[in-house]
């Protein structure tokens, strides 16, 4: 496989109508206005010698070394701030600038160590710089002051700094550092973090982390953009140090969040020894975040399990079994169970974490080999209402922007959504159009970090009381209303008439006003008229929301607000505006797309439509079912009932993640044969009598679909562990169930995709090779995909209004229960955890902590650190407390990623009126000072020890 | 309730989505809140959960809310071999 070489230009590409002409090197050259020389010399292929300078951030000029002489222009300027202008004429190479950058070198080389270990590896550019300005002697020698040695003229060298280890990740060595500061403008530009500094001055100069803190205590967040920004060894992979560098490298896509960006997995044979983020990679443009980058350890973990296993009860040890007998057994249990109970006792789960292709074989499974539509996926408990609320009024399902569509916002507004945790690369890219001077709305119960954070600060947050996302929303309605800030023109030409009416004077009722609704949401009535009319006039208008949004009782009602607010002002239709929602994992969007839910087929066709259903029968030469099946949280209750037996869980561990541990325990309980599919004894196999191991995204072929509609290649870099892809294994249950099922390739899979779903009937992997990625819509119509929806006109034909009345949920607190839980994610790890806790990242976030303000913390005597048990009307758990006030008084914040916290036990089951998804964002609880684990955690940690017994027969395999 | 599993019935939890929808439709379409009620549970409902809300209603249909009731009529009845 070849070795993917990015070209670095030096600085940043520049946008602009006009074009110059200039002579380099005695080349006619173009390049649009405001390039660098630099970049314009190198994108004709001739290449300046730089050290300071990259394609990522903005030219800085310190490096000297890409000096030019310019005809008629005093001295030798610098080619990466110098801008090309018509007529110049530059040279890169003569001996002048030859002499010059010798000099420099010399002058580098004599505080650079001559045994440089990373210049030996090939990564540090210094020993290879050297070479090309052709220097051959240091004639200072190293003797004199210098950063190198620990120990200088038999005394302690007062220069040098101790390495700095302290990121489980890189490290950081100022010996070989030359403080050109491209890490700190990395961390500027890039991430937005501004956790680096040059402290000191002159030959005292160094590259410092926070405070001048080892980079782990700093508020450093560990992207890795600086390591991958240093030219030099002084910031380094430890994988690197350890392994050495990659001999081949392949462009793939990250599996964490719906961000998707594209990652370059370098690698030596079978392993990988970094990942690197690909600078054309359309999601993420060359950057990362520390999950994606650096978070890969669990894919090698030890605790991932390699063989089938079987079981008769739940209570017994795990037996090994061959991929024959696995097989074999579950085929024979689902066709005992719906001969002894019926064909709908039986369904599958498809997974948010694997790829377009194994997410279809799970349905196509259920739906042509089980023969009902028993089939549903995990975006059921976080983006349902999404999919619900935006169908509704837009007519698809789907985001209408790309990520690039940021960088012409002017206003932003992001609601119950937290994005430098939960969707970091694209953070970073909000940050920066920040930055550049776009306002920020924030809408969300805590103070997230992007209130107010270095060089960003929102104008205005509204935080709302958990629960009341409807009244808000429509009180701003009510005020772009009533003060006639709405796009008349917009609405007449793209909407419904009459239902904007109909809509109008329902905001406009009393009750919608912000007065009225600062009592029930507790945000000032004149913050929410600031916001409003900044939201309506301040140019280009973009909502991001996210599970803040989805998971709450009145979930899709708040979607179709949000859709509301954008129709009634135009922010549809156009780069810059849009709605968009974040998803939380990598391929959520995807799932959907595959026809997971019970009620539709691909492409968000309902399964009651005939002439749907008829393509795919004569494809699949059976009669499908008509009705709509369960959904999991309906499956679990028909399993309860005892009418719903046996479950195909392909990469969930609905335990852990769903609502109301208890009810998913006894729904479980109560199958007979729960099958999972899996890479790790997951929380759900506690209660499986099928264990099928799964494979990483390192070890498959295949596609996902980000939260922008994107469809980007998953490629395989290494054989699965265990044998098999997951869509193999799919495929070899429904060929034990007696379907004759061949697909050699995922491409296959995708070309049957392709052929039976509208909106991806020009999608091919020879297309996805070609173009990097598309996005969906890609049909005869947008043959290479569909960056911005509904430009010309909805999907539906007329954006419809809807009514969004606010009914506050069932779920309330009171004497019992005082206090309002919301629940959220940290950077450092994912969702239920199983992969992040499997990798250092658990030095940033070893348990989940309760948050609560020092106001309710001194009322029940707790400290920072004290174990709290935290009840709900439907159980209870204890973690430790963190007393803050980023969350308002009456109101706690915990994170889900840890199993012994088992943050669900806690969650009702309180839901979405239209999709089911969980209330998670909201439950009334009370906390109090505790003295550890609680019984139901003992009891649940020793039911799991308890089930992860496996005995190993010989010659399993 | 004894003992408390923690957790409602199957059939206290579907007597609560019914009355959710209807609610939700009462508000946000006062004009067809029935056919839109009815509308939505045949569209994601599968056909269990319909048979059991029958059985509530016919069982006199206590805690269901009055749209639910009117929208009833409109609800599919679920064909005998579907689901289980």
């Amino acid at each position: 496989m070849c070795f993917v070489n990015e070209t670095d230009y030096g600085t940043p590409a520049v946008r602009s109508d006009k074009t110059v002409t200039l002579t380099i090197d005695g080349r006619e050259i173009t390049a649009p206005e405001g390039t660098s020389i630099m970049r314009a010399a190198r994108e004709a292929g001739i290449v300046v010698p730089k050290l300071c300078a990259s394609d990522m951030v903005k030219a800085f000029g310190s490096c000297r070394l890409c000096l030019v002489e310019i005809e008629g222009r005093g001295g030798t300027p610098a080619s990466c701030t110098t801008p090309v202008a018509d007529g110049l004429n530059v040279s890169t190479q003569t001996d002048r600038l030859q002499s010059i950058r010798r000099g420099v070198m010399e002058l580098y080389m004599s505080d650079h160590p001559e045994d440089c270990p990373a210049c030996a590896a090939g990564d540090c550019e210094m020993t290879a710089m050297a070479e090309t300005v052709g220097l051959k002697e240091i004639r200072y020698g190293r003797e004199g002051a210098n950063h190198i040695w620990p120990a200088h003229d038999g005394g302690a060298n007062p220069l040098f700094m101790e390495q700095d280890v302290s990121n489980p990740y890189f490290a950081y060595d100022a010996s070989q550092c030359i403080v050109c500061s491209l890490c700190v403008r990395a961390c500027e530009e890039q991430q937005g973090t501004f956790a680096l500094t040059v402290e000191g001055r002159g030959f005292e100069s160094r590259i410092s982390a926070g405070m001048h803190e080892p980079f782990l205590e700093s508020e450093c967040v560990s992207c890795g953009a600086c390591v991958q920004a240093c030219p030099t060894g002084a910031l380094r992979e430890k994988s690197v140090i350890e392994m050495g560098m990659p001999d081949r490298s392949v462009v793939t896509t990250c599996a964490y969040c719906g961000v998707g960006c594209s990652f370059k997995a370098e690698m030596q044979g079978e392993e990988v020894v970094r990942m690197v983020p690909y600078k054309g990679g359309k999601a993420n443009r060359g950057h990362s975040c520390v999950k994606g980058r650096f978070a890969y350890g669990y894919t090698t973990h030890k605790d991932r399990i390699l063989n089938p296993m079987v079981r008769e009860k739940i209570t017994d040890p795990w037996r090994e079994v061959t991929w024959e007998e696995a097989y074999a057994h579950v085929a024979n249990e689902f066709r005992r169970i719906q001969y002894q109970y019926g064909k709908g006792a039986v369904g599958g789960i498809t997974s948010s974490r694997c790829t377009n292709e194994e997410t279809y074989l799970v349905q196509k499974l259920v739906r042509q080999g089980f023969g009902n539509n028993n089939v549903d996926t995990c975006a059921r408990v976080c983006h349902s209402p999404t999919g619900y609320g935006l169908k509704t009024t837009f007519g698809t399902s789907a985001g209408t922007q790309d990520f690039d569509s940021i960088e012409h916002a002017d206003v932003v507004m992001v609601i119950g959504a937290n994005p430098t945790d939960a969707h970091p690369v694209f953070a970073s890219r909000m940050k920066k159009r920040l930055r550049e001077g776009a306002k920020l709305i924030v809408v969300d119960p805590r103070r997230i970090d992007l209130v107010r954070m270095p060089h960003v600060e929102a104008s205005h947050h509204l935080p709302l009381r958990p629960g009341t996302n409807v009244a808000v929303l429509t009180a701003l309605a009510h005020v772009i209303v009533s003060e006639g800030l709405m796009n008349e023109t917009f609405i007449r030409e793209r909407c419904d008439w009459d239902e904007f009416q109909d809509w109008a004077s329902f905001v406009l009722q009393p009750e919608n006003s912000p007065e009225a609704v600062e009592t029930v949401s507790g945000v000032p009535a004149e913050t929410i008229r600031a916001a409003a009319r900044l939201y309506a006039t301040g140019g280009n208008a973009a909502i991001y929301y996210g599970l803040g949004v989805t998971e709450h009782s009145q979930g899709s009602t708040t979607v179709m607000a949000i859709a509301n607010l954008a129709m009634a002002t135009g922010n549809i239709g156009r780069p810059g505006v849009g709605v968009n929602p974040l998803r939380g994992q990598n391929n959520v969007q995807g799932s959907c797309d595959m026809g997971s839910f019970p009620h539709e087929l691909p492409g968000y066709r309902h399964i009651s439509e005939e002439a749907t259903r008829a393509i795919y029968e004569s494809l699949w030469g059976v009669k499908l079912d008509d009705e709509p099946g369960l959904r999991i949280n309906n499956m679990l209750d028909a399993a309860v009932e005892g009418s719903f037996k046996a479950l195909y869980i392909q990469g969930e561990d609905i335990l852990q993640s769903d609502p109301n541990t208890k009810h998913v325990a006894a729904g479980l309980e109560a199958m007979e044969c729960v099958v999972v599919h899996d890479l790790f004894l997951n929380e759900t196999a506690n209660y499986a009598h099928v264990f099928l191991p799964g494979s990483t995204f390192l070890e498959k072929d295949g596609t996902f679909t980000n939260a922008e509609r994107r469809i980007n290649l998953v490629r395989k870099v290494m054989e699965p562990k265990c044998g098999y892809a997951d869509w193999e294994v799919t495929q070899e249950i429904a060929r034990a169930i007696g379907k004759d099922w061949n697909y050699q390739h995922p491409s296959e899979i995708m070309a049957e995709i392709a052929a039976t779903t509208p909106s991806f009937s020009g999608v091919t992997y020879d297309l996805l090779e070609r173009e990097g990625s598309v996005q969906w819509p890609c049909n005869e119509k947008a043959p290479t995909g569909t960056p911005v929806m509904h430009m010309d006109g909805f999907v539906r034909g007329k954006g419809k209004f809807i009514r969004t009345a606010y009914l506050a949920t069932d779920e309330k607190s009171g004497p019992r229960f005082p206090l309002l839980l919301t629940t959220g994610r940290i950077l450092s790890q994912y969702n239920v955890g199983a992969q992040t806790r499997r990798t250092d990242n658990v030095m940033w976030h070893g348990e989940d902590l309760l948050e609560i303000h020092p106001f309710d913390a001194e009322n029940r005597g707790i400290r920072s650190g004290d174990w709290v048990k935290l009840a709900s009307r439907s159980g209870e758990t204890s973690l430790r407390a963190k007393i803050t006030d980023r969350v308002a008084p009456g109101v706690v914040y915990t994170t889900f990623h840890h199993p012994d916290t088992q943050a669900n036990v806690v969650t009702t089951e309180y839901a979405d009126w239209a999709t089911g998804c969980p209330e998670y964002k909201v439950t009334a609880v009370q906390v109090s000072p505790s003295n550890g684990p609680t019984e139901w955690q003992r009891e649940y940690e020793e039911h799991s020890r308890r089930s992860r017994r496996v005995v190993q027969v010989e010659a399993a395999e | 309730m004894s003992h408390d599993p923690g957790f409602k019935s199957g059939e206290e939890k579907l007597i609560y989505m019914a009355n959710q929808i209807a609610d939700t439709f009462q508000a946000m379409q006062p004009h067809d809140a029935v056919n839109e009620t009815a509308d939505h549970i045949n569209k994601f409902w599968e056909p269990r959960m319909r048979r059991h809300l029958f059985e509530i209603i016919e069982r006199g249909g206590q805690g269901l809310k009055p749209l639910v009731l009117e929208a009833a009529p409109k609800v599919k009845r679920p064909r005998e071999e579907a689901g289980v």
